[in-house]
């Protein structure tokens, strides 16, 4: 399918629509938000106020805009995702095609690389590797792709290894084109649908790991991102004087974010598997 | 029953081999990064340590002017008599002293939401799939896929503001009431309930949707085969059909999805703990993150990974009773 059609199938598809709606607002709002608020880091007003006309959606512990910090903190939040996103399923394409189409001693060691990553826990590895760096978006993306590419890579290993029977790529290595041009040019064009939803899914994964990580303070605490967003809050004692309107906003758009990116991913399986006529997984998870 | 022992023998070498990755990455990391790792830590420490925290911290980390490969030797060889060396924030207590209580209260906390929202899960699952198209089945995972994209931590943030902070009916904080003395006690054990009862609760709400999705969707698969049509052909009654014929035998990739899940629930319950400064390891992990104690994180990292590689072998042990295409 071409981009158009696609686009004119997921629109048609009521839960992707819903979907592309959210994620386009989103993405607006990251693109345009931090120039229509105010500094998010300026000390404005009393801390912890609940919302009124002044802050809408009141003042954090140290006396900031809650509108201005959670609409600034879109824009670096899901640059890393997407980027996280699109590098997880690079580095799962090459690995689990290799392994996928060449088979054998590759897919043997492959195979034992994945798994090991699969089985080693992500949280506490991302820690440990994150509390080494210096702090910032470089090595958020480093440490999300390096806990995250497995997942992806074992999916599309064995939807290359099942393509790899298919008479079209028989054909291909017959007529002796070489291994890397049929696997580029002939195999991945025609799993564009599960490379889409693995791209979905990784971002998703990537928003949410990133918030946790900030949350933790492995982020850089003096940037504004949702995941300092949750950091300040937490540290500026949200929970024990009822400040409720210092987290649930941030929250409010990460859930919203992940949910249209997981709606969007419902879709595509509706379109490609027709059979699901109810709702099933949604591709990539966490 | 030969072939099932080698099954759990290759596995246990699997798992062999992932526990030596993590070992060795833990040695790495801190000697792939840029510049000296040992002049880059005691430049965050300087005028803070004693010197024989900062000799102990060399020693933990195997830093010796040696070449790389006998340092290798010397931290494998510490790991393996079980020394993780000596925590920094805690001088001079040794990381295993510290780390052992609090994997107490993380095993506690994930395990008993882990089996909790594997069988409710599952239950669910299940009884959407037989119901297909019903209100459970309609309303469930769309539901769930909601709550599910909200991070952790965060819903366990609303629960402490909602149920604790408004209503009351929850502690805020800590395993225990700090004023009851730890024992075996029915008023001790009623205090750990009732601070487990709202962190667990929180995991269990963001994890069902996984597990009600899995054994659905092998559940709807099951139910079409023949022997499920032939059974209920023979007017067995659907209690039978459904616990006998069809649950039983769509549960294989839960059960072998839990070991995975293991590492997720995890990964929640350290930052759950956190919301809730519930005393186990991921509390210890941001403690020791803010601190800079790196051989106490590098421990937590250890024995968490280890943890979780045991309980997968142990699944894979219960995987092999409950299909016997792995016994023959």
């Amino acid at each position: 399918m071409t981009g158009a059609r696609w686009y004119k199938a997921l629109w048609a598809n009521p839960k992707s629509r819903v979907g592309l709606v959210v994620v386009v607002a989103f993405a607006l709002l990251a693109v345009v938000g931090p120039w229509l608020v105010g500094d998010p880091t300026a000390f404005l007003a009393v801390p912890h106020q609940p919302p009124s006309t002044a802050h809408w959606l009141g003042t954090t512990g140290q006396g900031q805009d809650v509108l201005a910090q959670t609409v600034a903190g879109a824009r670096p939040t899901l640059a890393v995702g997407v980027l996280t996103g699109l590098l997880v399923v690079g580095f799962g394409a090459v690995t689990g095609g290799a392994a996928g189409f060449w088979g054998g001693r590759v897919d043997d060691a492959l195979s034992l690389l994945i798994n090991v990553f699969l089985v080693l826990p992500g949280l506490p590895l991302m820690v440990v590797v994150a509390a080494w760096l210096p702090p910032g978006p470089a090595t958020m993306t480093a440490v999300l792709v390096l806990t995250g590419w497995a997942w992806n890579a074992r999916v599309l290993r064995s939807q290359v290894r099942s393509l790899r029977e298919r008479d079209f790529v028989a054909a291909a290595v017959v007529s002796g084109e070489s291994g890397v041009r049929i696997l580029v040019a002939e195999i991945l064009p025609n799993m564009a649908s599960l490379i889409a939803s693995a791209f979905i899914g990784a971002t998703v994964y990537a928003i949410g790991a990133q918030v946790g990580l900030e949350f933790l303070g492995l982020g850089d605490p003096s940037a504004v991102t949702w995941g300092t967003n949750l950091y300040w809050a937490s540290n500026d004692s949200a929970l024990l004087t009822g400040a409720w309107w210092t987290f649930v906003p941030t929250g409010v758009g990460v859930a919203l974010v992940g949910f249209g990116l997981v709606l969007v991913n419902f879709g595509i399986d509706e379109i490609t598997n027709p059979r699901l006529a109810t709702p099933t997984t949604g591709g990539g998870d966490g | 029953m030969s072939r099932g022992v080698s099954f759990l023998a290759r596995r246990a070498g699997f798992y062999a081999l992932a526990a030596w990755a993590a070992i060795t990455l833990n040695f790495l990391i801190p000697r792939m990064m840029p510049g000296d790792p040992a002049s880059v830590m005691f430049a965050r420490f300087r005028g803070e340590l004693e010197p024989e925290a900062i000799e102990a911290l060399r020693a933990t980390l195997g830093l010796t002017d040696g070449p790389l490969w006998s340092q290798y030797l010397t931290y494998l060889s510490h790991v393996l008599r079980g020394d993780l060396g000596t925590s920094v924030a805690y001088f001079p207590a040794p990381v295993s002293e510290v780390i052992g209580v609090g994997l107490l209260w993380t095993v506690l906390l994930a395990g008993t939401a882990l089996v909790i929202a594997f069988a409710l899960g599952t239950l669910l699952g299940a009884l959407a799939a037989w119901w297909r198209g019903g209100w459970l089945d309609s309303t469930a995972p769309l539901v769930l896929s909601l709550v599910g994209a909200f991070p952790y931590f965060w819903l366990a943030m609303v629960a402490v503001y909602l149920l604790g902070f408004m209503m009351g009916w929850f502690p805020l904080r800590h395993a225990y009431d700090t004023g009851i003395r730890a024992g075996p006690t029915v008023a001790f054990a009623a205090s750990v309930l009732h601070h487990a009862a709202l962190p667990a609760a929180t995991l269990v709400l963001a994890s069902l949707g996984g597990w009600l999705l899995t054994m659905r969707n092998t559940m709807v698969g099951v139910l079409g085969e023949d022997h499920v049509r032939y059974a209920r052909a023979r007017g067995l009654p659907p209690r039978r059909i459904f616990l006998h014929y069809a649950a039983r035998n769509a549960l294989l990739p839960s059960v072998t999805g839990f070991g995975m899940a293991l590492g997720f629930v995890l990964s929640g319950a350290l930052l759950t703990e956190i919301v809730f400064s519930y005393p186990g390891q991921g509390y210890l992990l941001i403690q020791s993150v803010r601190a800079q104690d790196f051989p106490l994180m590098q421990g937590i990292f250890l024995t968490i990974t280890l943890a979780v590689l045991g309980a997968n072998w142990l699944v894979d042990a219960v995987t092999l009773i409950l299909d016997p295409r792995t016994r023959r």
